[in-house]
């Protein structure tokens, strides 16, 4: 099986190198086109101005928070079950960027939710709340990973966590919703969501691919300096 | 099999009752910090009567969540755990039973002495039920799931607060359904949906959790 030809942290080494320069320079060619979409071609939204135009940023940030999640627990359950040392690698290489990316999806939203809602923070929203506990639980994988030495035993001790974490997720989710519902308190309507013009999408799913990119650039270099310092 | 988790449950159940102070300790926690509330948020007696489900299961949120390092340090320290590893009988099996051992010690006193909390902060006398059924049902949940995490971090330097990021935001579907089904029954509704779907996370949790906390131990005692 060639798979496995790769799975060897030196053989890998240098494609994640070639990898990480190619989505690099996708990224950064992905992300100034969609900026330009986002900025100068999709027009003014009638009812928030150009206060929505963070939607650019923030809505494939938050896409991106929860697929990494999945992805890390994907690499930890294949580290668990194959034995191999890169999985664990390339798993805690994607943790800070997932983490970063439920950080900056909170942030934007806080700053979007300011002008539109008129208040920084809603309680009684699902959405913020499992965003918020997502950032809790990548925070949970580093820290545990950070607190062990022997880097294998991170590795393993780290997996089973991202692991009990992705089954939690669609539970954590769904009973938030559900405490939502009962909470009827907040006054601000969300689910408002005015059709959206073609260019909106466009810019949405170009920043959505330029986020791609950067992850796994972002992750590839991790993934060396892993590498090197295990070696 | 049988015979091992019975042995193993008889053990940890003495063990505690020549400890009976660990088990005071949590108690005590558990009503310490359902009193500094109305402390922290002042004495209006209808502001306490909205937020009692909410605070009397938090509280035993991180009083069942502070009893959990004891679960396997001392086996850990005095090596019989090494030998619960490499004993015959299945490590998921023994896990079960000690943690209903802990479950019994440090999680059944809380649903226990709920009921006089709910009392002081005046919840209407029909909630108790639902309060204390909530808590039956739950904190073995709470339990279960912060196993693994006292198995992830057995022996790690720091281990409670790495403890308590790891296992509390875990925790936070059984507050929801917890405090939920008190405040559902208050509000005339009943709270059986949230009962219910904690007594499915229950038995999830029972049939999938001792699994994954054999499989902790097994990487923490590498």
């Amino acid at each position: 099986m060639r798979w496995f030809w790769y799975a060897s942290p030196q053989t890998f080494f240098p494609l994640a190198g070639t990898i990480a320069r190619w989505c690099g320079i996708a990224a950064a060619l992905l992300a100034a086109v969609g900026l330009y979409i986002g900025f100068f071609v999709a027009p003014t939204d009638a009812q928030q101005g150009e206060a929505y135009r963070i939607i650019f940023i923030h809505v494939p940030a938050a896409w991106m928070s929860m697929l990494i999640y999945v992805v890390m627990a994907s690499w930890a359950a294949l580290g668990l079950a194959l034995n191999t040392r890169l999985s664990g690698m390339m798993a805690s290489a994607l943790a800070p960027t997932g983490a970063l990316f439920t950080f900056i999806a909170l942030w934007t939203g806080a700053l979007w939710g300011r002008p539109t809602w008129g208040t920084y923070w809603v309680w009684g929203d699902a959405r913020l709340m499992s965003e918020l506990i997502l950032l809790f639980l990548y925070f949970g994988f580093m820290a545990l990973r950070a607190s062990i030495d022997d880097p294998r035993r991170a590795d393993r001790a780290a997996a089973l966590l991202a692991i009990v974490g992705v089954v939690n997720i669609p539970i954590i989710y769904y009973s938030v919703q559900w405490w939502n519902t009962l909470h009827q308190g907040a006054s601000v309507s969300l689910t408002a969501a005015p059709k959206m013009a073609a260019t909106m999408l466009t810019g949405m799913l170009v920043m959505a691919l330029a986020f791609w990119m950067y992850s796994i650039a972002a992750a590839m270099l991790r993934v060396r300096s892993i590498i090197r310092e295990r070696a | 099999m049988i015979a091992a988790a019975r042995c193993i449950l008889r053990r940890d159940l003495l063990l505690a009752l020549r400890r009976r102070g660990d088990v005071a300790t949590a108690l005590l926690f558990f009503v310490i910090v359902a009193s500094l509330f109305p402390l922290g948020v002042g004495a209006e007696p209808n502001l306490l009567r909205a937020v009692a489900p909410g605070v009397i299961w938090v509280s035993a949120l991180l009083s069942s969540m502070l009893s959990l390092p004891r679960l396997f340090a001392d086996d850990h320290a005095d090596g019989t755990l090494e030998q619960m590893l490499l004993g015959a009988a299945p490590l998921g099996v023994i896990v079960a039973a000690k943690l209903l051992a802990h479950w019994l010690v440090a999680g059944l006193p809380l649903v226990a002495i709920a009921p006089l909390l709910a009392l002081q902060y005046d919840l209407p006398p029909p909630l108790f039920g639902t309060l204390a059924l909530s808590l039956l049902l739950g904190t073995p949940v709470l339990s279960l799931i912060g196993a693994i995490g006292a198995a992830l971090t057995l022996g790690l330097r720091g281990g409670g607060v790495l403890l308590a990021l790891l296992v509390l935001p875990l925790y936070v579907p059984v507050l929801i359904m917890g405090a939920g089904s008190v405040e559902m029954a208050g509000a005339g509704l009943g709270g059986q949906a949230q009962l219910m779907l904690l007594g499915a996370m229950l038995i999830v949790a029972a049939a999938f959790a001792p699994w994954a906390i054999a499989a902790a131990l097994r990487i923490s005692s590498e």
